[in-house]
């Protein structure tokens, strides 16, 4: 139990706080940093309660492919160094306080939420969790996740088809000047076209106009 | 304090969750930021359906989480995409000076 408690407010000390570096650092490329920073410990929270196969997929997905996608666009357009100050401009400063207070009290409503809420007793009883049974996480996820959620799993899959295309299809331009190979060009040529038989007299050569 | 229970991951995901919400508030910077503000909100998301997956005993919230995943994978791939192409088109990300339709 204590150390369930230690790792739960190390983790999560950690994770707050490369949060508000996320939204809080200057550099952009600093605040990718600082996200990753927080997938991981975040994935070290629920591998630490019973959901492995969820923490390492986090890790994969997130660490792997989003963040690192991030830090690719980042540094792609160049825009890691504007070093302008953290809010900027004076006219667009309004909108400071109010967004400070509608955070507020989003957090204090989930907080009463969280707090008035009535809680069967065994549920703090980690005893009767999942983490107990003899079939480990992986194993029981598979079990429904290819049987009862089979369509949503393969909607899922449907969308990850269109985000992929889409991806594409919006960063795809066709550049001039840039020479490509045509298969169409290619198959349709004939021999009349790309062959000329030239009566060649001598000692003159041949005279080829292009 | 010592006995970690539901409670506990809650108010971590709120904590994020509030996070994430003042960085799309308060982000005037680039607009890259406030994707990964975003995604801050859907980690916190996640974090109140693995907590409440494993303490009731139910898989589905952990399926829903895989699902989470997935959408935010793809909204990310889509978001940059069009970002990079807005760049390509107008050499500018910063959210102030993004007002084409403007708002």
């Amino acid at each position: 139990m204590i150390a369930h408690a230690i790792f739960f407010y190390t983790f999560s000390i950690i994770a707050v706080v490369s949060a508000i570096m996320v939204t809080a650092s200057k550099n952009t490329v600093h605040s990718v940093f600082f996200l990753i920073l927080d997938f991981i410990s975040i994935s070290c929270l629920f591998i630490m309660i019973g959901a492995e196969f969820l923490g390492m997929i986090m890790l994969i997905v997130y660490v792997g492919a989003v963040a690192v996608l991030f830090l690719f666009v980042v540094m792609m357009l160049n825009v890691a160094q504007q070093k302008n100050q953290w809010f900027a401009g004076e006219q667009s400063s309004r909108h400071i306080p109010v967004g400070l207070i509608i955070s507020t009290l989003i957090f204090f409503e989930i907080i009463i939420v969280i707090g008035g809420w009535k809680y069967k007793p065994e549920i703090f009883d980690i005893n009767n969790s999942l983490a107990n049974t003899s079939v480990s996480n992986t194993h029981s996820l598979g079990q429904i996740l290819y049987t009862d959620y089979i369509h949503v799993f393969q909607i899922s899959g449907m969308i990850l088809l269109v985000a992929m295309v889409g991806a594409i299809v919006l960063t795809f331009r066709q550049r001039s000047g840039l020479k490509r190979q045509s298969y169409i060009k290619q198959i349709s040529r004939e021999r009349a076209e790309g062959v000329e038989v030239l009566e060649v007299q001598s000692n003159k050569g041949v005279k080829i106009d292009d | 304090m010592i006995d970690i229970g539901l409670g506990h991951y809650l108010t971590l995901g709120a904590v994020i969750f509030s996070i994430g919400v003042i960085g799309i508030f308060l982000n005037r910077k680039n607009i890259i930021v406030i994707l990964m503000s975003i995604e801050l909100i859907l980690l916190a998301v996640n974090i109140n359906l693995v907590a409440f997956s494993i303490y009731l005993g139910d898989l589905a919230g952990q399926v829903f989480t895989l699902f989470i995943l997935t959408v935010a994978a793809a909204e990310a791939a889509i978001g940059l995409a069009i970002i990079v192409v807005y760049f390509r088109n107008s050499g500018t990300i910063r959210v102030e000076e993004i007002d084409k339709l403007k708002g």
